[in-house]
């Protein structure tokens, strides 16, 4: 059993009192006992009230003091509301230009096929000797027309298949924004499961404070990293496009 | 410059891997191979004989300025042409990047005659200095 608290102790004490006045029949010094008892059991109430309300507005302290946390209320969540705004843009972006370079590069096939169905005609009656010599003719311009023609629509089709392969780019740069949103998302969810212990009395693994400091140890080479500019929030000091990039690198001597 | 240059290909999301590996291809450079970060393309290199290295520079594991600085430290990498491909757009990332000794920068999102013009200048640089 748990060692007796100086509060217990005299309770006990005044409860015996209490009982051996009633025995002796002494009411009125029984009544004056009990009136102790109360407010011996009134101030424990208070204390422990004061105590709670001390808690309550270390806690709030402790809260408001943090700016880590107001940073990710004010700056933060909004910035990553604008990155995955952004996300929406690149993957709409590279769904449509696809989309544009199929529309444009199934009508060259299109029209591939057809000559070809046409000239398969022709040579067939060619060589079944059903052929007029003007009929010869044309099939021979045909031929020739196709011959110059097919290789550019092959190009063609080829240039629109590159174009679909580097619209595929849209995943490594809405990959990158999406990790750090997640990053984000992970650090708020902690912060919440700290707030809801602190509030129910239940011991936090680290004073927010101190996760503060601990964050930013964590953070390693990685992510230090900006990653991906976003239009219209972009950071200082940085190049705008390869150009700059290739002037920058011209001036170091590149 | 030689077509059948063994290439090495470094980032950590596959489909860029895939995206410069049939750039590379359309310009005719088939002789190619790729790794997630800088981790495992590193033993790659020391053993592979690789004539060109194309990298992100944020992957986890080990950085692309990391795996940078390891190959120039290293005497049997030292010379090995490195281009980087990467949305790190910062100036002072790239000004670090080049005095890391890379050879070409490359900020995605990037087109296919970028990569094509910056591979042409590194190697006439290379043929040029006769290294």
């Amino acid at each position: 059993m748990a060692e007796r608290t100086a509060l217990e102790i005299e309770t006990i004490e005044k409860a015996k009192e209490y009982v051996s006045l009633l025995e002796s029949g002494n009411a009125e010094e029984a009544d004056n006992v009990l009136a102790e008892l109360t407010n011996l059991r009134e101030s424990q109430l208070f204390n422990e009230l004061g105590r709670l309300t001390r808690d309550f507005h270390d806690t709030l302290n402790s809260f408001n003091s943090d700016d880590r946390f107001s940073k990710l209320a004010n700056s933060e969540i909004p910035d990553a509301r604008e990155r995955l705004t952004y996300v929406i843009t690149k993957t709409d972006d590279a769904a449509h230009k696809t989309m544009t370079a199929v529309e444009a590069a199934i009508p060259i096939c299109d029209s591939l096929e057809k000559t070809l169905t046409d000239l398969d005609t022709a040579w067939n009656k060619f060589l079944s000797r059903e052929m007029k010599p003007a009929e010869f003719r044309s099939l021979t311009n045909t031929m020739k027309v196709f011959f110059e023609s097919s290789s550019g629509d092959l190009n063609g089709v080829k240039s629109n298949l590159n174009e679909i392969l580097l619209a595929q780019d849209f995943q490594d740069i809405t990959g990158q924004i999406i990790k750090r949103v997640i990053t984000l998302v992970s650090e708020v969810e902690n912060n919440l499961v700290d707030l809801i212990k602190l509030g129910s009395g239940l011991p936090v693994a680290n004073d927010p404070v101190m996760n503060k400091s601990d964050a930013k140890e964590e953070k390693n080479e990685a992510g230090k990293l900006e990653g991906p500019q976003i239009p219209g929030m972009e950071s200082d000091g940085i190049v705008n496009g390869q150009d700059d990039v290739d002037e920058l690198l011209s001036s170091l001597g590149f | 410059m030689n077509k059948d240059m063994k290439i090495l290909i470094v980032d950590d999301f596959s489909t860029m891997r895939r995206i410069i590996k049939n750039l590379l291809r359309d310009l005719g450079f088939t002789n190619t191979s790729d790794a997630d970060d800088g981790q495992s393309a590193l033993p790659l290199l020391q053993s592979g004989n690789f004539d060109f290295l194309v990298t992100d520079w944020n992957m986890p594991g080990m950085t692309g300025i990391d795996l940078l600085k390891a190959i120039r430290s290293d005497p049997k990498l030292e010379t090995l042409p490195v281009l980087m491909v990467t949305a790190e757009q910062k100036r002072e990332q790239i000004i670090e990047a080049a005095q890391a000794g890379v050879n070409g920068y490359i900020v995605k999102p990037f087109t296919a005659i970028t990569l094509k013009e910056k591979i042409d200048k590194i190697f006439e640089r290379i043929e040029s200095t006769g290294s």
